[in-house]
């Protein structure tokens, strides 16, 4: 299919601030002067179920959802969403996840099984892949809930808006006094593209 | 100046811009942001939660009688609430512009059906508008207020989830002062008596005729000539799947859906070679388009379960022909757990059906976050049908002997004042043995934690009343009516069990705040002693979810538990029913006095 946006699906669990991430990442494709729409569904997003959050930009955006199966970007912000949403995915897109591991009550309460290692499923399935250790250079910034503007950042680098387009948008969309903070991780994140995340994680 | 806005913010949005002053609602996913951005954002307008959408309905009517202009807005289920003044409504016509937002909710993200309420608007005989994204639906919220004014009529605004809930950028506007008129009396109007509505219903069906002519004229509907043999025939989000699978087909694309525009379709259809509808949920536009003759297709290609996406009308497009390829998935989905959305660490809730579960009687349920109760690993909830439902269900079942371990209702705080009350009120006059359980923990929860009647504050934040159900439920005649606090499980059997046993209606209310709201309620989180832990298991089945399990393992080979200290709350349920005393406060813990 001839298509000109550019697709980026966001999922995470409810909590993970999937919604912040895909904020930005709209006001930046504004701001950049780009058509942009997204779509997400409310209602379950506070109650530990699956979030997912599609985004697309271009000269001119039709339908908020992202057609299956055509993802430029998959954006995971926990490893086994990664893989629950990987099949969205266009052939030589890019993955970036966290290693993030939530094990919900149903499979604590052993009625179904986490997988062992998600990423390495993600891995074999997908080329383009980088699973960073988010949670641990979170707390080493200062806030675990830094794990979205962090990949974000990583993102960001795969993209062609400017640095200064990013930085506003985080200014417009986080609380003011975490801005120093996001703007920190953004950077990180930034940083960790430029170097191979696996190794730097 | 533009801005990115989700379709229920361009509601509120189109709202102001409308010079609407009057905006009343109950909130339901995905109609609730509409009125809380009023609430936020456009202070001028008065925005009011009222105890159900009936009510509000009602309050909207009596705002529009009164000359100013009116929103109303709902969920798709909440209209069969207000049903009963919307279809007389239609009789007596508006005072000033009065709106309808019915937001569907294909696909049930957060429903117990997916009904199209565009049947409503053809039932009720009033005109719908349906936008196809955030813009347009600033845009309808103006365009409906003058069509209601000027045909003198209440207008529905049609949107679905992915409306509601999409984002896109929206040009904004300055708002307009409509004239402030008040009431005109006008009995032979607004008095529905029977000759009063006879001689109304004659004037909605003249209406009708100019509502057939205008729908013929309006570029609400309106062709995009790309020169192409195929012709779509679409309106709200589908028009943009199509559009995305086929940017260079022909459109007629429906924004003003009833009555619909057959002639204008007509000739349309006559000048392309293939005609689709491509329509989300019921065949609405293709059954009345093939009942005027015309010959299209439509639901032989797309499922009317379900939302439809860009891919589903993909594959719908490619089996009727007109494109070849369909990209999808370059591979399999993975196999992989379900994550079902959860009770919170802490929710007041859980405590409650944990007792249900161990006493083994039929719960009949309601809607709100304690349906989470029905998945696993709790799974206790027989029914849900639709809101208040659960005291009526419960009265029935019981008169039937339908279960001998006796019948009992639970419903919320917020659901109980929506339409629980006339239900505990038979079960008081039929002399019922139910047990109702009102979880009162203070909030519309499910909603994202919305006032209530009897949370002290309105939906602008001012003070107010609040409803005291003690007194309220035995003001109905109820004998009996006990608080039992959620976080004490030896507590709540107790006094379930008694209660159960008691000959007559009786009443138990739960009392913790859901750890929410206002904001998140932490208190010292609990730990498992590693040493002390048996896995057995009863911890990780009351289904918390800062409860995991650990990766050491006791001699049996089951694995220990541990507890998430961030998500833990301390509400010590687990501590209560882990038998081996392996779970503690994981802090010093206060010395016994």
């Amino acid at each position: 299919m001839d298509n000109k946006t550019t697709n980026v699906l966001i999922v995470g669990v409810g909590g993970q601030g999937v919604l912040l991430a895909s904020e930005v990442l709209s006001d930046a494709a504004m701001k950049a002067g780009l058509d942009v729409k997204k779509s997400e569904v409310h209602g379950m997003s506070q109650r530990g179920g699956v979030v997912t959050s599609h985004v697309k930009f271009g000269p001119k955006v039709y339908s908020p959802i992202i057609p299956y199966g055509e993802a430029d970007i998959l954006l995971s912000f926990e490893q086994a969403e990664a893989l629950r949403s990987l099949d969205w995915l266009k052939k030589g897109g890019m993955v970036v996840t966290s290693r993030t591991k939530l094990v919900p009550p149903i499979a604590t309460s052993g009625k179904v099984k986490y997988p062992d290692d998600p990423v390495a499923d993600v891995k074999t399935r997908a080329e383009n892949v980088i699973a960073v250790d988010a949670d641990k250079i979170a707390l080493e910034l200062g806030n675990p809930r830094l794990v979205n503007i962090l990949l974000l950042g990583i993102v960001s680098t795969d993209l062609d808006f400017d640095v200064s387009v990013w930085e506003s948008a985080i200014r417009d969309r986080v609380k003011a006094k975490f801005v120093d903070i996001n703007l920190k991780a953004f950077a990180r994140g930034r940083e960790l593209a430029g170097h191979k995340a696996e190794t730097a994680a | 100046m533009k801005k990115i806005l989700s379709g229920n913010e361009a509601v509120a949005r189109g709202a102001y811009e409308a010079g609407i002053r009057i905006a009343a609602a109950y909130p339901g996913t995905p109609s609730t942001e509409i009125l809380e951005t009023l609430a936020d954002e456009y202070r001028s307008i008065y925005s009011e939660w009222s105890p159900n959408e009936k009510v509000a309905f009602e309050v909207g009517i009596g705002a529009s009688l009164g000359g100013a202009r009116t929103l109303v807005a709902m969920k798709h289920v909440g209209l069969n609430v207000a049903a009963d003044p919307f279809m007389t409504f239609a009789y007596t016509g508006v005072g000033a512009g009065f709106v309808l937002v019915s937001a569907d909710d294909p696909e049930m993200h957060s429903s117990q059906n997916e009904q199209d309420n565009r049947f409503y608007a053809k039932f009720a005989q009033i005109p719908f508008l349906e936008p196809t994204d955030s813009q347009e639906a600033k845009d309808y919220v103006i365009k409906a207020c003058e069509i209601s004014e000027q045909f003198d009529t209440p207008v529905m605004l049609r949107l679905t989830t992915r409306i509601s809930h999409s984002k896109g950028i929206v040009e904004l506007a300055e708002p307009i002062e409509p004239p402030v008129e008040g009431f005109k009396r006008d009995m032979n109007k607004y008095v529905m008596i029977p000759s009063n509505a006879k001689k109304r219903h004659v004037v909605v069906s003249e209406r009708l005729e100019k509502l057939a002519k205008y729908t013929e004229e309006t570029d609400l509907n309106s062709i995009e000539n790309n020169g192409s043999e195929i012709g779509i025939i679409t309106g709200g989000i589908a028009y943009q799947y199509a559009k995305d699978n086929l940017p260079e087909a022909d459109y007629f694309k429906i924004g003003f859906g009833f009555p619909l525009p057959v002639e204008k379709i007509r000739k349309f259809v006559d000048s392309h070679k293939v005609n689709l509808v491509v329509e989300e949920l019921e065949p609405y536009y293709e059954e009345q388009i093939k009942a005027a003759g015309i010959k299209v297709e439509g639901k032989k290609y797309f499922s009317r379960l379900g939302e439809l996406s860009p891919y589903k009308v993909a594959l719908g497009l490619k089996a009727a022909g007109v494109i070849k390829e369909v990209t999808g998935a370059s591979m399999e989905p993975a196999e992989l757990f379900p994550r079902p959305p959860v009770l919170c660490p802490g929710c007041p809730h859980r405590g409650a059906f944990m007792a249900l579960r161990r006493l083994g009687v039929a719960v009949t349920g309601d809607i709100g976050c304690y349906t989470l109760s029905v998945l696993p690993p709790l799974n206790i909830m027989d029914t849900c049908i639709c809101m208040g439902a659960s005291i009526g269900n419960a009265i029935g079942m019981e008169k039937a002997d339908g279960h001998k371990k006796g019948v009992v209702a639970v419903i919320g705080d917020s659901t109980f004042l929506h339409s629980g009350i006339t239900g505990l009120l038979d079960a008081v006059y039929n002399k019922s043995n139910v047990t109702v359980v009102i979880l009162d923990n203070r909030v519309t929860a499910m909603t994202g934690g919305q006032q209530h009647p009897a949370t002290g504050y309105t939906l602008m934040g001012e003070e107010t009343k609040q409803v005291d159900f003690v007194t309220l439920c035995k003001a109905l005649g109820v004998e009996s009516v006990r608080e039992v606090d959620p976080y004490d499980f030896k507590g709540l059997l107790d006094v379930f069990k008694e209660e159960i046993e008691r000959p007559g209606p009786s009443v138990v209310i739960t009392n913790r705040a859901c750890v929410l709201m206002p904001k998140r309620i932490m208190d010292k989180p609990y730990t498992v002693v590693a040493e002390d832990c048996n896995g057995c298991s009863a911890c990780f089945r009351i289904g918390c979810p800062a409860i995991m399990t650990s990766t050491e393992l006791t001699d049996k080979g089951k694995p220990k538990a541990v507890i998430d200290p961030l998500l833990c709350t301390g509400c010590s349920l687990c501590a209560q029913v882990c038998k081996p005393e392996a779970i503690v406060l994981a802090e010093e813990p206060v010395a016994a006095r």
